[in-house]
């Protein structure tokens, strides 16, 4: 369980990033961190594994306050996968890659080993497992990224912006992936622009702006609230544009989901149909 | 990082920030040359305190604050080093002498870190192009350098966030022996590297589409012209080469332990 109360943060250059954030994420919670640029989504969960210390005010994990452990102790429970690949890969192998952290928690060989070939199945990288992670492609980098973390099965997990430079299958990949995390238990926060992959996977929706957090809710209540999303400069997605503007012939304005929104116009032509 | 910090130019308008680059650098050179020229410590201090009046003119006290204790670990290694050795040197007895040596050869070190500082904290980057233009370096080879001068806080940037993302995959940077430790930065440096070449690289690729080099003879919107200021600061370079000459040959310079 993630607590944070009433943090508050300011980078050496004097920026604050956050200003006054409580927010608690339970265990097994889908949770989508979203705002502009410069709202603080990514400094909020650089703390959630004391990357970064708050000014002021307390994030603990599983009752255990940040500021009092490792960043390396915390990492075991909480997994952080990075927006760009290319900011942690240097092994010579796809395999090594995954090992590293393995490594540096201190696992045994066979456990490494054992790990190393679940997480490499469970991306789809087996095939890469001897291949330089340079040689890949900007998806399968990005892949490699999520299995090095993946590999000691943290409850927690964490991604910053996942679905960038990701290809439609990718997402939609990402997407079943996450909810098969999800049906295991895991925590997993992502912090994200992409209203649409949102949309689809309907968590909990957390929209920040200026190092507030403005609203918090389910899914298809934020993300068709025009108010809230105009304030943070994120535009509905489509399904919701669609339903906003069909409100005054009587539907429902909260809809996101595709399969919803079939059924409900699907029921509304059969109505009229004579 | 906080060396690069101290590198890293902000724009804001001083008495300083305005100099021409060229005599600025001719300054920076001159205490360079004065530096190298004096190992005791009494002139070392005079240049040393030569350079806080243009910090407190340029108003860059933090960041030049910051850049001297980003230099205070080498600072410290000079410092044990020379006093190792004089001590063996010395037959296993610790001199006062041989400390004001070793002070005087850090305090050397600190001088030319906090000139550089001073010289790139106050010097925007595309003024110090103009300058290596105007001097007739190729403009090749200026581009190449104000570019590098200008990816200096990016890839600073850029490691900070490498150190994150291996942290988070429980790197623990201060752990182990001197040997461990640095190759605890192997998984930093490799990402930062193989990042800078492809950025090279993308960017040589935007230039290349953008024409540049299209035209041989290259003008400028703006000239560099020396005003009233520039010149006092050569006036001043002059002063503290002719100053340090003069020491040099013809003062003797007092060593602090024979006072005590």
């Amino acid at each position: 369980m993630i607590v944070v109360e009433d943090v508050h943060f300011k980078y050496p250059s004097g920026v604050e990033a956050l200003k006054g954030v409580s927010l608690t994420i339970k265990d097994g919670e889908f949770v989508a961190i979203m705002g502009q640029n410069g709202a603080g989504k990514t400094t909020l969960v650089k703390h959630f594994n004391g990357l970064l210390k708050p000014s002021s005010g307390t994030i603990r994990i599983d009752g255990v306050e940040t500021t009092k452990t490792t960043i390396a102790t915390l990492s075991k429970t909480v997994g952080f996968v990075f927006q760009n690949p290319d900011h942690q890969l240097f092994s010579e192998t796809v395999e090594e890659e995954v090992a590293f952290a393995l490594k540096n928690f201190g696992f045994k060989q066979e456990t490494i080993q054992k790990q190393i070939t679940w997480a490499l199945n469970l991306l789809s990288l087996t095939q890469y497992q001897k291949t330089s992670p340079f040689m890949l492609s900007g998806g399968e980098r990005k892949r490699v990224a999520l299995a090095s973390v993946l590999a000691w099965d943290p409850q927690i997990l964490i991604l910053d912006e996942p679905t960038i430079g990701q290809d439609h299958e990718q997402k939609e990949k990402l997407r079943q992936f996450i909810m098969q995390l999800q049906t295991q238990g895991k925590t997993i926060v992502i912090v994200t622009h992409d209203v649409e992959f949102v949309a689809e996977c309907n968590p909990r929706v957390v929209l920040m702006k200026e190092g507030r957090i403005v609203a918090d809710g389910e899914g298809k209540d934020i993300l068709t609230n025009t108010a809230a999303l105009l304030e943070s400069s994120i535009v509905l997605p489509q399904i919701a544009q669609i339903f906003t503007q069909l409100e005054p012939f009587g539907f429902p304005k909260n809809v996101i989901d595709i399969y919803e929104a079939k059924d409900l116009l699907l029921k509304a032509w059969e109505k009229r149909r004579p | 990082m906080s060396v690069f910090d101290g590198l890293k130019f902000r724009r804001v308008y001083s008495p300083i920030h305005n100099l021409d680059p060229r005599i600025k650098f001719i300054y920076v050179i001159a205490v360079f040359v004065a530096a190298i020229m004096f190992g005791s410590i009494l002139p070392l201090v005079a240049l040393f305190l030569l350079q806080v009046p243009f910090v407190l003119l340029a108003g860059v006290q933090r960041e030049w604050l910051r850049s001297l204790r980003g230099a205070l670990f080498l600072a410290l290694i000079i410092f044990f080093t020379n006093v190792l050795f004089k001590w063996i040197g010395a037959g296993y007895v610790l001199l006062l002498t041989d400390l004001e040596f070793s002070a005087a050869m850090t305090l050397r070190f600190v001088v030319l870190v906090e000139s550089f500082s001073v010289f790139f904290l106050t010097t925007s980057p595309d003024l110090l192009g103009l300058a290596l233009e105007q001097s007739h370096v190729p403009y090749e080879f200026s581009f190449a350098f104000t570019t590098a001068v200008r990816f200096v806080p990016v890839l600073a940037e850029e490691a900070q966030t490498i150190m994150d993302a291996q942290k988070a995959r429980g790197l623990e940077l201060e752990k182990g022996g001197f040997m461990k430790r640095i190759r605890n930065y192997v998984p930093v440096l490799i990402p930062l590297i193989v990042s800078a070449i492809r950025r090279s690289l993308e960017l040589a690729e935007a230039m290349e589409s953008r024409a540049w080099g299209a035209t041989k003879k290259r003008t400028n919107l703006y000239g560099l012209t020396l005003h009233r200021g520039d010149f006092g600061l050569l006036a001043i370079t002059i002063g503290v080469l002719v100053l340090a000459i003069y020491v040099f040959f013809f003062v003797p310079v007092p060593s602090l332990a024979q006072f005590f």
